[in-house]
């Protein structure tokens, strides 16, 4: 659960995010194949020696993803159709109920905000101080993996470890970071930035920045290693200056490594859980609920496995729009550049 | 943790029905001296005088005991002997067949028992046997109430109203409450309810779960005149309850603030606490929950709550047994010798040796009826709605009618 790289809650959110959309990657349905007859040609040039090598070869990855992704999504999807208290036969079918309750449920709404705020912020954050972060750190200079390395270690830390600590230092008076401000005369609020319900949210996504900005430079700053020297000398040479030659040259050329970092974002602030279940289990007040916290909450907390299963298939059913959209609209572009098909035209 | 101390030699001298003996398994929360070697040592002398029987114990801290139970019910592969707290929680695991009825074949530990056993019957049918029952009340700092020049503690609103006052012009804190976690806030609106409606009220809309007797809209208004007086430390939204210095019990073991509303297992938790290992040591001080104005309940009724032996639905006469033996004097008397709790078998309460646990022992005796925690009687469901609602409150976003709303609405009972 506590898987720092995905922040994934759940394999039902895993699979919204991972299974459906990749697959439109790799096929992208644009053009029609080229013909029945060449697809049949294709079919019977593999020979049952192929075929039982291919059933060997894709055998363990396949039992896996039904065991542990298809399966339980299907389970989530019959549970929400019940009232089930976790034990006992499934008995007692609601229908829609569920889904009514939840929909209706002002808890859930706060939680589908509060999940899209981070969406958003994320993004608006994280990318121009990774990109300006990436780009300096490309320059060459004095102690210039230290510094890397520096910006990398949060990202690294263990996501509870991080979480327990900023909890510790954003306590009310006790906290370091309000002694700090006492020592400058400031009072931080009465109730502590993760008691306060007006600015919870904003502290927690302070928090999520600090950890999860290291990853934006990494990535930026891989995708930087790609863009091949002869271009900006070439700028060079024609008299542009540094800033003309990022702002023109590098910047548009890392497009596909920000966009594919910006989804990664996405999917991730979709599924956050752990560092808001640290910092402020949902709380206070609700100030901080995501539709993780939610179905934790109604499922573990309250028993009501139907609720919390209806809350996971519509996680499931936003995180797979959204990254369906993003695909189809946005990466799209950088995927059929190096596509065979297009190619031909 | 496995005990293996007898052998499964066939035609063993009597014992249990067949040959190959009997193997118990007993979940329970003990994980730390010295009730881990006291039940250890219970197990061994049990399986000494019963040849074929084997217990197998799984001591586990407390949140883990409540997670791995959760999952052994969904799966059906329940230990034999497990932890039961009553209430609603029991009533929706006995109508999936997970749990024994125990009515008939422990009738004279039952009886034994006597009142306490009220939390875990249902229709007259008995599900668990009791072993320690707690009250809860306001656990304090002796020496800093002390400080703030007070000398007795608060028996009425007013009372507690003042000695917030004096604890604040004194510049402590004066209450501590683990708001982030729910229960705790909860527990404030409990025992309003608890002090504002009359026995039969309590008890009509506990069974029915429809709260129409104004006394729990006075209730929520009793605890949001509390809150209007800010005694609560600051980011108390967000405080957990019992974990890490920073928590509500935290804060009363540092000496951060004064008091806080807490059950029997405090003294302990803040044992956990501190460096020493002693909480408070000499300054802990206990007083019960004072009266309201208008307050139709019994000013001496306490709200409580405790746990219980319960058997999985096919567990064998012999973990029966074993649970009658943990029931008995000599057993119960070793754990309140131990400080394990507060003993329900009346053979052991002069065995208590801490004088806290013995003074709340007798708050406990002399109370005229002691309510089960509402989250636990509500069941999960009900009583975690209720919970969030009340912490809500707590922050200034629900009502005294929102309170009772959300339970009715989480009940189904609403209208």
């Amino acid at each position: 659960m506590a898987d720092g790289a995905t922040r994934a809650p759940s394999a039902v959110a895993t699979a919204a995010a991972a299974g459906p959309a990749q697959e439109t990657v790799r096929t992208p349905r644009t053009d029609p194949p080229a013909g029945p007859a060449a697809a049949a040609a294709r079919r019977r040039g593999i020979s049952w020696r192929q075929r039982l090598e291919i059933a060997v070869l894709v055998a363990p990855a396949l039992v896996l993803m039904v065991v542990f992704v298809a399966w339980p999504v299907l389970r989530a999807v019959q549970w929400s159709f019940f009232t089930w208290k976790g034990y006992g036969p499934l008995v007692d079918f609601v229908g829609l109920a569920n889904y009514v309750s939840i929909l209706t449920n002002d808890v859930f709404h706060g939680a589908v905000r509060h999940n899209l705020f981070v969406v958003v912020a994320s993004i608006v954050l994280q990318l121009p101080l990774g990109l300006a972060i990436a780009l300096l750190l490309n320059r060459p200079m004095y102690g210039q993996g230290v510094l890397r390395t520096i910006v990398f270690v949060p990202y690294v830390l263990a996501e509870v470890i991080a979480g327990v600590v900023w909890f510790q230092l954003l306590q009310p008076r006790y906290g370091v970071i309000d002694a700090w401000l006492e020592r400058f005369g400031l009072s931080g609020p009465a109730q502590g930035w993760l008691g306060t319900p007006e600015l919870a949210l904003y502290a927690v996504m302070i928090v999520l920045t600090w950890k999860y900005l290291g990853m934006a430079v990494i990535l930026m700053l891989a995708g930087l290693q790609g863009i091949p020297h002869d271009v900006t000398e070439a700028a060079e040479i024609d008299g542009a200056s540094w800033w003309q030659t990022q702002w023109r040259i590098t910047i548009p050329l890392l497009g596909p490594t920000m966009r594919t970092w910006a989804f990664l974002s996405m999917i991730g602030s979709l599924q956050l859980f752990d560092m808001v279940w640290i910092l402020t289990r949902g709380g206070p007040a609700n100030a901080t609920t995501t539709m993780a916290t939610f179905l934790l909450t109604e499922g573990q907390r309250r028993a009501n496995y139907g609720i919390a299963s209806a809350a996971s298939v519509v996680l499931f059913v936003i995180a797979l729009v959204m990254a369906l959209t993003y695909q189809r609209f946005i990466l799209s572009r950088d995927n059929t550049v190096d596509s065979p098909r297009r190619g031909k035209r | 943790m496995l005990l293996t101390a007898c052998g499964s030699d066939a035609g063993g001298n009597g014992g249990s029905s067949d040959g190959d003996g009997v193997t118990i398994t007993w979940w329970h929360n003990s994980n730390n001296e010295p009730g881990l070697g006291y039940y250890q040592q219970v197990a061994e002398d049990f399986m000494a005088d019963n040849p074929g029987v084997t217990i197998e114990i799984s001591a586990m801290q407390h949140e883990d005991m409540g997670t791995k139970l959760d999952a052994a019910m969904q799966s059906g592969d329940m230990p034999d002997i497990f932890m039961e707290r009553g209430g609603g929680e029991m009533a929706d695991k006995i109508d999936a067949g997970l749990i024994r009825d125990l009515t008939d074949d422990a009738a004279e530990t039952i009886e034994k028992l006597g009142g306490s056993v009220a939390g875990w019957t249902l229709d007259g049918r008995t599900y668990a046997l009791p072993f320690s029952i707690g009250v809860v009340g306001f656990w304090y700092n002796t020496a800093l109430f002390e400080e703030a020049g007070i000398t007795d503690t608060p028996t009425t609103m007013d009372e507690l109203f003042e000695t917030i006052d004096a604890l604040k012009a004194a510049g402590i804190d004066p209450i501590s409450v683990g708001a982030g976690e729910g229960w705790p806030a909860a527990h404030y609106w409990y025992y309003f309810a608890l002090r504002e409606c009359s026995e039969e009220a309590l008890n009509t809309a506990v069974s029915s779960l429809q709260f129409d007797d104004p006394c729990f809209i006075r209730a929520g208004e009793a605890l949001e005149e509390l809150i209007a007086a800010e005694p609560f430390n600051p980011g108390f939204l967000s405080t957990p309850a019992q974990a890490g210095a920073t928590s509500a019990s935290g804060l009363l073991a540092t000496g951060k603030v004064a008091m806080e509303l807490a059950g029997h297992w405090e003294p302990g938790v803040m044992q956990g606490l501190t460096d020493d290992g002693q909480g408070l040591g000499e300054n802990t001080g206990w007083f019960p929950f004072p009266t309201t104005p208008t307050g139709e309940g019994d000013p001496t009724a306490a709200l409580g709550g405790g746990d219980a032996w319960a058997l999985s639905g096919d567990a064998p006469d012999e973990a029966l047994e074993f649970i009658e033996y943990l029931l008995s004097d000599k057993v119960q008397q070793g754990f309140a010798e131990n400080d394990m709790g507060l003993p329900t078998n009346p053979a052991a309460v002069d065995s208590i040796s801490d004088p806290a646990l013995a003074g709340l022992l007798e708050v406990r005796d002399s109370a005229p009826y002691v309510q089960l925690y509402l989250d636990t009687a509500f069941g999960q469901a009900v009583g975690g709605a209720m919970n969030d609602e009340i912490a809500l409150l707590f922050a200034g976003q629900a009502t005294a009618q929102d309170v009772v709303d959300a339970i009715e609405q989480a009940a189904g009972t609403a209208g």
